[in-house]
């Protein structure tokens, strides 16, 4: 051991573990373990969680074997723009190298969370048998499975607490797969079923929802019939998180008001989320439950705003209101007056493509909920028109926003009422929300607005961006600023070469980079893998794939994903993709 | 005239010949013939005013001829861009010119707000790889009278995941339209498998027009699949000509293409006129061709018994 880092020998492994453990950050523990290597050594034996933003910037082997004794991971494989169709069908992310070294170097393995990736039935199978204490199976947005995997993972997984899927493409070829919870099977916490699409054998959800007392979160998928539902809230009445998807079934006397009582027994009920193509008629039945909610999630409803507004008037302790935008201006003044506790908000839009008559939500809804809710962190809001003024008075009520999205549908919109561009409505908003960690800009915007958002942004640690810019010096102020930026992600701006080689460095420091339709030519790729061998740099040409290097230097590149990785270029790429 | 103008102009004609169609009535045929005529040469109407009724055209063949001509008239811009005039699957094109294309189709069809009515002024500022950029002047909400057609979608914009457009295309949109009290759907994302293949694919129904764009659609998702099949070596390579392997292997009868109906039942693709299809199919499976054996006849059984 170094004399300098003697005194580490002053306290025994034990203390200097139990110390880190009140680290509350990766990368807390991430600079603790550069100290000495005593403390390198204690702290990788004694790392429990683990998260990997990139399933590719590691081994998954090396990974393994450098923090032996993890009982939690979180895995993230494709980039965030592969949700919205921009990659192309099998760029990768494939769970199975991690499931296989997972399986081999973590056999203790409680909690594994994926998200973005492509899990196959095998990875089901191997975790569900390898896991022997596995307690925790999240997957988002996942897809590569079927039902007969779940199958597996519910007869296997003696103490699954949780089985939570969200929003995954699963194959449905095993109706029953929830049949294979054997009776001996009590512990789930959380089920998460809203994504499947078949129907389920209700009674056998009944009697596994009656044998888990501590079973909290709930979330069905919306064929479940309102009939049936009665049955099942009746037997779960310790329920926090609700997801419900209600049909229209053939209503009758009597429904309603065992609908209402149903839900009355709740008491403890929290988060609230689901369909309703119920009807409005049915939503009454809500109304006890409203005031314990802090989570309400309509975003697949097509509730219109009058009951919309009866509803969330009733939300007074609402944290997370999630809903269509048919909540309409007149609905989200609703909120502002009534859930002054609201911190986050995302609008979503029902008519993405502009086929039926618009709906009035305008700027005016997002300005009347910023200045009615002080709380305000977090805004997701896609709408069709949006001021600079609006924008700045948003920026001036919530200074301590910490994501803003804003998604004008039509692309270069400008402000409505100047017709300028949004660039001193954003810049506003990075100039004020000092803590902003997350920025989507969108509307007609120039330049100007990315010089402000480099030299302001500097907590800034994901930018997508659209449509936007005139120049290539629009991306240089982006890169050559923003000190914090982990994760970026361009589409269709006029983005190109010189902005990228003279920011290399800066790729290295972030995790990753997407740029599609920009102007970037495949000579810059070459440089850029040339002068930065820790990056892989990924052409996606879906042309022809194959014979990149007979390709001349100022052929145009389409998509691009650059990311920083200690692995090299990565093996599984199929032919579409060529690492320069 | 300089580029823009041009590109400006060649989407204007399409437009105002569909929108003259249905002010008329009936399908000229010489208004939608598609020209690419010299900026003011043809149109005598045109004075800033654009009538944006755009009739329930299939909206593949206003964007993908008027692409065509699009391109032809860039070749320059077009392989700057990346666009590949004429080849690959007209799904294709639309999505890698779509950039370019649809902010215009996506101003011409919403125009609630007179959103881009004045960014023409912005036109000169742009480079020029964004000069396509076309304002169309359409503030006025009694311009839509019709439900707009399906217009060419940019890919991936606007950025919500393919579940909200599926569970919002049972939602009624605030429409007029109705065919037979139902609401016109904006998109129908059914899942679509192939036995062997690890990813499910979903594809929204509402953007074909018939069966051959669909399995054009459908090959190109699942040719990458067809490994056992086809080459030894591993995946095929493409060669962005004619049929793929996959087209091939279901026109060989390797495979074939099912779909599940609103019933529960499997039917072979193909038997029933496309509209019916598209009203009754739930999801689609590439399957072997051996285990598709016995499906025909029921599926034209089915169809008699429903005419």
């Amino acid at each position: 051991m170094d004399r300098a880092f003697s005194w580490v020998a002053a306290f025994p492994d034990e203390v200097w573990e139990h110390t880190f453990s009140f680290l509350p950050t990766d990368a807390d523990r991430n600079a603790v373990a550069l100290v000495c290597r005593s403390w390198h050594r204690i702290e990788r034996l004694s790392r429990r969680k683990i998260f990997v933003g990139n399933c590719y910037a590691v081994e998954p082997a090396a990974a393994v074997r450098r923090f032996p004794e993890v009982r939690a991971a979180t895995i993230k494989g494709k980039p965030h723009f592969a949700d919205f169709n921009l990659t192309i069908t099998d760029w990768g992310g494939g769970a199975g190298r991690w499931i296989q070294s997972m399986a081999k170097g973590w056999p203790l393995l409680e909690e594994l969370r994926l998200k973005r990736m492509v899990v196959s039935d095998d990875c089901l199978e191997i975790a569900a048998r390898s896991f022997k204490n596995f307690r925790v199976l999240s997957l988002a947005s996942c897809e590569g499975f079927s039902t007969a995997g779940l199958a597996s993972v519910a007869a296997n997984c003696r103490n699954l607490k949780a089985l939570d899927l969200h929003e995954n493409e699963v194959e449905e070829n095993c109706i029953n797969w929830i049949s294979h919870f054997p009776e001996s099977f009590t512990s789930l916490v959380t089920l998460n079923i809203a994504c499947l699409d078949g129907e389920m054998n209700v009674s056998i959800l009944e009697r596994l929802i009656s044998r888990c007392p501590n079973l909290k979160t709930l979330r069905l998928n919306h064929v479940t019939p309102l009939e049936k539902l009665v049955g099942l809230l009746h037997r779960a009445p310790q329920l926090v998180d609700l997801g419900i998807g209600m049909l229209i079934g053939e209503g009758h006397p009597g429904l309603f008001s065992k609908l209402e009582s149903a839900f009355a027994h709740l008491k403890h009920l929290k988060n609230l989320s689901g369909i309703w193509e119920a009807g409005p008629l049915y939503l009454p039945a809500i109304y006890s439950i409203c005031e314990g909610l802090t989570a309400l999630h309509l975003c697949d409803s097509s509730i219109q705003t009058p009951e919309l507004s009866k509803v969330v008037s009733r939300c007074k302790n609402l944290q997370q209101l999630w809903a269509m935008d048919l909540i309409e201006d007149d609905g989200l003044i609703a909120v502002a007056s009534s859930c002054k506790l609201l911190r986050e908000l995302r609008i979503f839009p029902s008519d993405p493509h502009g086929l039926a008559q618009p709906v009035y939500l305008t700027q005016y809804g997002l300005l009347a909920v910023s200045s009615g809710c002080v709380m305000l962190e977090s805004v997701l809001y896609f709408c069709r028109q949006m001021t600079n003024s609006a924008l700045l008075a948003i920026a001036n009520n919530c200074p301590n926003l910490t994501c803003f999205r804003l998604c004008i549908i039509e692309p270069y919109t400008p402000d409505y009422i100047t017709q300028e561009p949004l660039d001193a409505g954003f810049g506003a908003i990075v100039e004020l929300c000092k803590d902003l960690r997350r920025l989507s800009i969108s509307g007609l915007l120039t330049d100007r607005v990315f010089k402000t958002i480099g030299a302001s942004a500097n907590r800034l640690e994901m930018l997508s961006v659209a449509f936007a810019g005139d120049t290539d010096a629009g991306l240089h102020y982006i890169l050559s600023g923003c000190k914090k930026l982990r994760k970026l992600e361009i589409r269709d701006c006029p983005f190109g070469d010189k902005a990228l080689l003279d920011n290399a460095d800066k790729l290295e420091a972030m995790r990753s980079l997407w740029m599609s339709s920009c102007s970037v030519t495949l000579g810059a790729c070459r440089l850029l893998a040339k002068k930065m061998p820790r990056l892989n740099v990924e052409v996606i040409d879906e042309n022809g794939g194959g014979s990149l290097e007979s390709w001349p230097d100022d052929c145009h590149v389409e998509k691009l994903y650059i990311y920083r990785t200690i692995a090299g270029p990565r093996t599984d790429a199929p032919p579409f993709v060529l690492t320069v | 005239m300089s580029p823009p103008l041009e590109h400006d102009y060649i989407a204007l004609t399409e437009r105002r010949s569909a929108a003259t169609a249905s002010q008329d009535g009936v399908l000229n045929l010489k208004e939608t013939e598609l020209r690419l005529g010299l900026p003011g040469s043809d149109s005598p109407d045109r004075d800033g005013k654009v009538g944006l009724t755009l009739e329930l055209l299939p909206p593949k063949n206003i964007f993908t001829g008027g692409k065509r001509g699009f391109t032809d008239a860039l070749d320059a811009g077009a392989e700057k861009w990346g666009l590949t005039a004429g080849g690959g699957g007209s799904e294709k094109e639309m999505s890698n010119g779509g950039a370019l294309f649809s902010p215009m189709g996506d101003g011409a069809v919403c125009g609630k707000t007179a959103v881009l009515g004045s960014a023409s002024k912005d036109l000169g500022t742009k480079v020029s790889g964004h000069d396509s950029k076309l304002s169309v002047g359409n503030s006025d909400e009694n311009q839509r009278e019709t439900a707009p057609a399906a217009k060419a979608q940019v890919v991936g914009w606007p950025p919500i995941r393919s579940y909200r457009k599926n569970t919002m295309a049972t939602n009624p949109p605030k429409n007029k339209e109705e065919v037979d009290g139902k609401p016109e759907l904006g998109c129908l994302y059914v899942k679509v498998s192939m036995d062997g293949a690890p990813y499910l694919r979903k594809v929204d129904l509402i953007t074909y027009n018939d069966y051959k764009e669909l399995s054009l659609a459908l090959e190109k998702m699942f040719s990458g699949f067809t490994v056992g099949h086809c080459s030894s070596q591993g995946i095929p390579t493409r060669d962005g000509l004619s049929e793929s392997r996959l087209m091939v292997l279901l026109n060989g009868s390797e495979y074939v293409l099912t779909y599940e109906d609103k019933d529960g039942d499997w039917m072979l693709v193909g038997d029933v006129p496309w509209k019916m299809f598209t009203d009754s199919c739930r999801r689609l499976r590439i399957m072997k061709g051996s285990d598709a054996i016995g499906l025909a006849p029921r599926a034209m059984e089915k169809c008699k018994n429903r005419n």
